[in-house]
């Protein structure tokens, strides 16, 4: 097996939440990542799931070095971000792109298409500035867009076209892992098909690794090598796509796959779905033990005792519950 | 400044034939909308042509704002004197004129040194945040509180009645409101995603905060500072009226509306004419803030 790109060792990322300034009061902790650990190997899409507020974007943020970890290890190819300074981290940018969730809150509108994917190509000196253009010209091909539009500002565009500009940025530097926040989670589903197409087709052509979030299983399945399930914090399962999502393990997982629709009106009307009562527990005041048990159908008094660890759940596959055996 | 490399505008190159279509920038529509406001338009208009008189007209004027002439005394407008003579026998057109550029160039420099420091101040307060942002706007929080006039009325009593010190005191103060907007636009805007995206990209904070944050918020700077134009002048006129500003025989509007509000039952027109000028600059600078602020307005406009 190939070394891993990308290694998240035990990261943490947690908010103190305080009250008053100059002296502040401690009224706890919010605990938005707390203690993930995976990795990607090159060429590798690894999908991220979960539901709104289960820290998938804090983590994205960690391991693009946005937020700080409070704890653990992000290495790419070796290098170790969490420890870097300033300097080796702004080597690293070359490497680590990210493409966000909203493509209209994610461009500057007061610069054209030109100026946001010349910036990046002229202050890190990728290209002669004679070239510049040509480079701007081949990246807004590569994702599908005509050069003559690089004159036009970003609210002349659609917002698949604007998402279209955004990877176009992600990719000036030539980087070799791409995290994607929820890159179709704002666009028309008719549009959210051509940029999952075209994200799968730049990672084949560029050999690009990528975390690839999402909050919705369907979305993940068509684009992910493996799927890693998020449930407040931690990683409840994680595994093979195609494997997870045809016989999930863990409850939570189990409840996301119920809730992908079957394209055939006759089995969607009489399969059981699991439908989840309530909303997911508050981060800074998470259950005791198994923060998924008090929403599991499977729930016992002994999920309660202890946070379960991932533990080896078939082939390639781990999971996060106590009762993988009985359920 | 030293700004990393400005993106420079693509050139098209006769080596391209691909035709570029161009873009309508943010900034286009606003002056497109700019011009669809008629008092906005008057305003601007009226304030170019007020500005155009008060720098070049002295110098097609023979006499100085200091020439007297005691036996001709203060006498009603007319064809020699168009507005008239003061009780010392000099010319008001003059001394309008010469009035104008004093309190235009008050207007315009201390609201300058306003905006220089405010812009700067409320940027990094914001960008930085934390205690740094704390700390600095409780610095902002004290100097609010100080009298304005006790203020200006020490710096005059240490450092003497100077031009130049009434610019930066003026501006000192205006200051503030300046740091506290921009400084709240900036928090709301650090939040955005394509301030991320920059900072992922590995731009600098400072190229971060000149190229991608303050060119998103010039609308409510530019705004604001048609705004303290004003308010600025008004102040200038006010700290004359008590005779801590501008000291005879120059002149300026303000020492020209004091000095024609005291004998305005005899020589009316020593004070319609400073009062009415005056009055126009301020209403069209109100207007001019008001039309930009519409027209800047993207929230109101195609996004």
């Amino acid at each position: 097996m190939p070394d891993p790109i990308l290694q998240l060792q035990d990261v943490r990322t947690h908010f103190p939440v305080e009250h008053g300034f100059l002296f502040k009061r401690h009224l706890g902790t919010v605990k938005a990542v707390d203690g993930v650990t995976l990795s990607v190997l090159p060429g590798e899409v690894l999908g991220l799931v979960g539901e709104s507020g289960c820290g998938k974007s804090t983590l994205a943020r960690t391991i693009m070095q946005l937020l700080p970890a409070t704890g653990g290890s992000v290495i790419l190819e070796g290098r170790n971000l969490t420890r870097g300074s300033a300097a080796e981290i702004q080597a690293v940018r070359r490497d680590l792109q990210m493409v966000f969730q909203d493509p209209f809150a994610s461009l500057n509108p007061r610069m054209t298409v030109y100026a946001t994917l010349a910036e990046p190509l002229l202050v890190h000196r990728v290209c002669p500035p004679a070239a510049v253009r040509a480079r701007v010209a081949e990246l807004m091909e590569t994702v599908g867009l005509a050069p003559r539009y690089m004159r036009k500002y970003p609210h002349e565009f659609s917002g698949g076209q604007r998402q279209r500009i955004a990877i176009a940025r992600a990719l000036a530097l030539n980087p070799k892992f791409i995290i994607a926040d929820e890159p179709v989670s704002a666009l028309d589903v008719s549009i959210q098909a051509q940029i999952l197409n075209l994200l799968a087709s730049l990672v084949r052509r560029m050999h690009l690794s990528m975390v690839f979030i999402a909050h919705d299983l369907s979305v993940v399945k068509h684009i992910s090598d493996r799927v890693a399930v998020m449930y407040l914090g931690k990683i409840v399962e994680l595994g093979p796509a195609a494997d997870v999502i045809e016989r999930p393990r863990h409850p939570y997982t189990r409840a996301l796959v119920s809730a992908i629709p079957v394209p055939d009106p006759d089995i969607e009307r009489r399969r059981q779905r699991i439908v989840l009562a309530g909303d997911p527990p508050s981060p800074l005041n998470p259950p005791a033990g198994c923060a998924f048990h008090p929403r599991c159908l499977f729930a016992q008094e002994k999920c309660k005792a202890a946070v379960p660890p991932l533990v080896p759940a078939g082939p390639g596959r781990e999971a996060a519950c106590v009762r993988l055996d009985e359920i | 400044m030293n700004l990393a490399p400005a993106v420079p505008p693509p050139s098209l190159s006769a080596s391209d034939p691909a035709q570029l279509e161009s873009g309508h920038s943010l900034w286009g529509d606003a002056w497109h909308r700019l011009r669809q406001n008629r008092l906005a338009v008057a305003g601007g208009a009226a304030l170019f042509v007020l500005t155009v008189l008060c720098t070049s007209g002295p110098w097609f004027l023979q006499a100085s704002y200091q020439d007297q002439n005691l036996d001709l005394g203060a006498t009603a407008p007319g064809a020699a004197h168009w507005l008239g003579t003061d009780t010392l026998g000099r010319d008001l057109l003059v001394r309008l004129l010469y009035g104008g550029r004093i309190s235009l160039g008050v207007g315009l420099s201390a609201t300058f040194v306003a905006l220089t420091i405010g812009v700067s101040y409320g940027a990094i307060a914001g960008y930085v945040g934390g205690k740094t942002d704390i700390l600095m706007m409780r610095l902002v929080d004290i100097l609010y509180a100080l009298p304005f006039t006790i203020f200006v009325i020490l710096l005059m009593v240490f450092f003497g009645r100077n031009i130049i010190l009434l610019f930066v005191a003026i501006g000192a103060v205006e200051w503030l409101t300046m740091a506290r907007i921009v400084r709240g636009q900036i928090l709301s805007l650090k939040k955005m995603e394509f301030i991320e995206a920059a900072r992922s990209l590995g731009l600098s904070n400072r190229r971060i905060i000149f190229r991608h944050m303050i060119p998103n918020i010039l609308g409510p700077i530019i705004v604001y500072t048609t705004l303290t134009i004003p308010s600025v002048m008004l102040l200038e006129a006010f700290l004359s009226f008590l005779g801590l500003g501008v000291q005879p025989p120059m002149s300026s509007w303000g020492t020209l509306i004091k000095d024609g509000a005291e004998k305005m039952e005899e020589f009316w027109w020593l004070l319609v004419f400073p009062g009415s000028v005056f009055s126009l600059t301020l209403l069209s600078l109100n207007f001019l803030g008001d039309g930009l602020r519409d027209a800047l307005d993207v929230r109101g406009s195609k996004d």
